[in-house]
């Protein structure tokens, strides 16, 4: 019931979107939308896949994009091309998609091919053969390393095309004597109060990931966020006196150069690439070991790439 | 005793969900922003706090009614000062309260608050 | 928890799919085409996550009290595919800003029109026919009739492509 619910919403959600031109509104509904779907990933079981697009598309995406509305216009202009064309090819390609989903399992259907071949061989032999309960960590980080590897250096080639695309303007020194603006207590002491719990979280999702849902991914994102608020309420670029951007682009490289090491260590000791057996007589230790420094790595090249994208994006001032 | 907590977890139930419901109405109906943004504090503020508390009373004690205590502390701190900088952010921008049906106030962007010529 | 068994789920998703699709390719503006990019990537998401569902099933979590659980791989798999999504959104949101600050404007009607102008302004000056015949007042009258943007002037656009 909750299923079709938060559907419904969501449908809602996207039509609205289509249909206003304040491009303001728009992005707050993506946010929205960003939420409900995040609402339906645990409603589907899918906890971990919940909690990153919870901190990834509900927030940093929405920040980034109302940032970018910030150096460009919020309205958008009154459409003058006719829509029928895009319309057509939408409904076509609509129809197509609906005829092929007919021959698709149903809902929770435990002989559909999705749920065979693999699939149960992680379930039943993950705990035994990586050793940690949650299953996706040890998925992502052991059975299908090498994606994720893969994944990391996505993020850090993201992060390089940004900083050449808008680069980081310093900020400048701080001026001796200045004192934060007094009008602003309650945003200043609430958010005071709450950044270190923040921090705390990340720190605490990064290496609960293999016991429940977590992991370097979600915990990058979390500390990121942390900062971005810090940056938000306390004025432009204070974030950047907490940790400058030539911090960051060695952090992100620190932690590709992490992972990439891990499979590198796996390779001189004679093994494959990432085998975590390498690391470690012991199997499951070596596991244990492998997948903590590869979350690691994960963690601190998602968190310097996020967090170098909102200070190439908050210190671009708007010119023309 | 079961049936006194759970009465009370009901009626906390029920109180929650109307709070939500005026909230959201409040949210469409209301005429200017700053009542607007008040309907949906109210909303976070005290809607939420009540559902954990029905929820917490019938999980009685145990690990997860502190975890839910801890959400609504969490709650309690953050949503009204998310609905506060809403308020500061429209002030900022020169968004005035609308203080009289009958008193135009320059600078609102609501429709039906266009200034009258002097 | 329970969801109603059945094809709703995906049709939902080719719904949603097909509303972002709907956005990209005729809507104007390049931000809320972003933003219909976006809302296309999570539909894909959907539709992939109740492909993993197993009815009864709980979250891939291993523990005692559990027997059946909901498939871990296509969880997986989105998650990557979360991450990388706002990354790639990162960076199309950076190329709009340098498209801003290039022609003024992201409606894509006017940068277009703004391009087919140069386009033609640069026909005109590479004939070297014309350029003996065509005296200072065409020159004059063609940027006149260039659109008037702000931010886009001709010293602007000279000194941006000299980057």
């Amino acid at each position: 019931m909750i299923d079709i619910v938060l559907l419904g919403f969501l449908v809602l959600t996207a039509v609205a979107a289509i249909r206003l031109r304040d491009l303001f509104a728009v992005v707050m509904l993506f946010g929205i939308y960003s939420f409900l779907a995040a609402g339906l990933f645990m409603v589907l079981d899918a906890v971990d896949v919940a909690f990153t697009e919870a901190a990834v598309g509900a927030g940093i995406t929405t920040v980034l994009m109302l940032a970018t509305l910030r150096l460009t216009q919020r309205y958008e202009a009154a459409p003058r091309r006719q829509r029928l064309l895009p319309l057509v090819v939408v409904a076509l390609t609509g129809a197509v998609l609906l005829y092929g989903t007919l021959d698709a399992p149903l809902l929770g259907d435990a002989q559909a091919p999705a749920q065979q071949h693999v699939a149960p061989r992680y379930i039943e032999q993950g705990l035994n053969e990586v050793g940690t309960p949650n299953l996706v960590t040890a998925v992502l980080a052991s059975y299908r390393g090498y994606d994720t590897l893969g994944e990391t250096v996505v993020v850090f080639t993201a992060g390089l095309a940004v900083l050449l695309l808008l680069g980081i303007t310093d900020v400048a020194p701080l001026r001796p004597g200045r004192r934060v603006i007094d009008d602003q207590v309650v945003l200043h002491v609430i958010v005071k109060v709450l950044i270190p719990f923040i921090l705390l979280f990340g720190a605490y999702v990064q290496f609960h990931g293999d016991f429940g849902a977590g992991g370097g991914f979600q915990a990058g994102v979390i500390v990121a966020s942390g900062l971005v608020l810090y940056d938000l309420v306390f004025g432009d670029g204070e974030a950047q006196r907490v940790i400058p951007p030539s911090w960051l682009s060695r952090m992100a490289a620190l932690g590709v150069l992490l992972y990439g090491g891990v499979g590198l260590l796996s390779l001189l000791r004679g093994k494959a690439l990432l085998d975590y057996s390498a690391l470690s007589p012991v199997a499951l230790s070596g596991q244990h070991l492998g997948i903590m420094l590869v979350e690691l790595g994960v963690g601190i090249t998602v968190f310097s790439v996020v967090l170098a994208i909102f200070y190439a994006f908050s210190g671009r001032r708007k010119q023309g | 005793m079961t049936e006194l907590i759970t009465l009370a977890s009901g009626w906390c139930f029920i109180a929650g969900g109307f709070l939500c419901v005026t909230g959201g109405v409040g949210l469409l109906r209301f005429p200017d922003f700053f009542c607007r943004v008040h309907a949906a504090g109210v909303t976070e503020t005290l809607a939420t706090p009540l559902l954990l508390t029905g929820v917490m009373l019938q999980l009685g004690w145990s690990q997860d009614s502190a975890k839910l205590l801890l959400v609504m502390a969490f709650v309690l701190a953050t949503n009204p000062t998310a609905a506060h900088a809403m308020a500061k952010a429209a002030l900022e921008g020169g968004l005035r309260p609308q203080v009289d049906e009958l008193d135009v106030v320059t600078g609102s962007v609501d429709q039906e608050d266009r200034p009258s010529k002097p | 928890m329970s969801v109603v068994p059945g094809l709703f789920n995906y049709w939902v998703a080719v719904f949603l799919m097909m509303a972002g699709f709907y956005v990209v390719i005729a809507q104007g503006n390049l931000v809320k085409k972003l933003v219909g990019l976006a809302l296309f990537q999570a539909s894909v998401f959907i539709l992939y996550i109740s492909i993993g569902k197993v009815a009864g099933g709980h979250a891939p979590v291993i523990s005692e009290a559990v027997s059946l659980y909901s498939n871990p791989l296509p969880q997986v798999l989105i998650l990557t595919a979360i991450v990388v999504g706002v990354a790639t959104t990162a960076v199309g949101l950076a190329l709009v800003v340098r498209i801003q600050e290039a022609y003024g404007s992201v409606e894509e009607e006017q940068i277009y029109r703004l391009d087919q102008a140069d386009a033609q302004l640069k026909d005109q000056s590479k004939d070297p026919a014309e350029e003996r015949t065509q005296d200072p007042g065409d020159r004059l009258q063609a940027d006149q009739h260039r659109p008037k943007q702000p931010g886009h002037n001709p010293a602007a656009r000279s000194g941006h492509e000299a980057d």
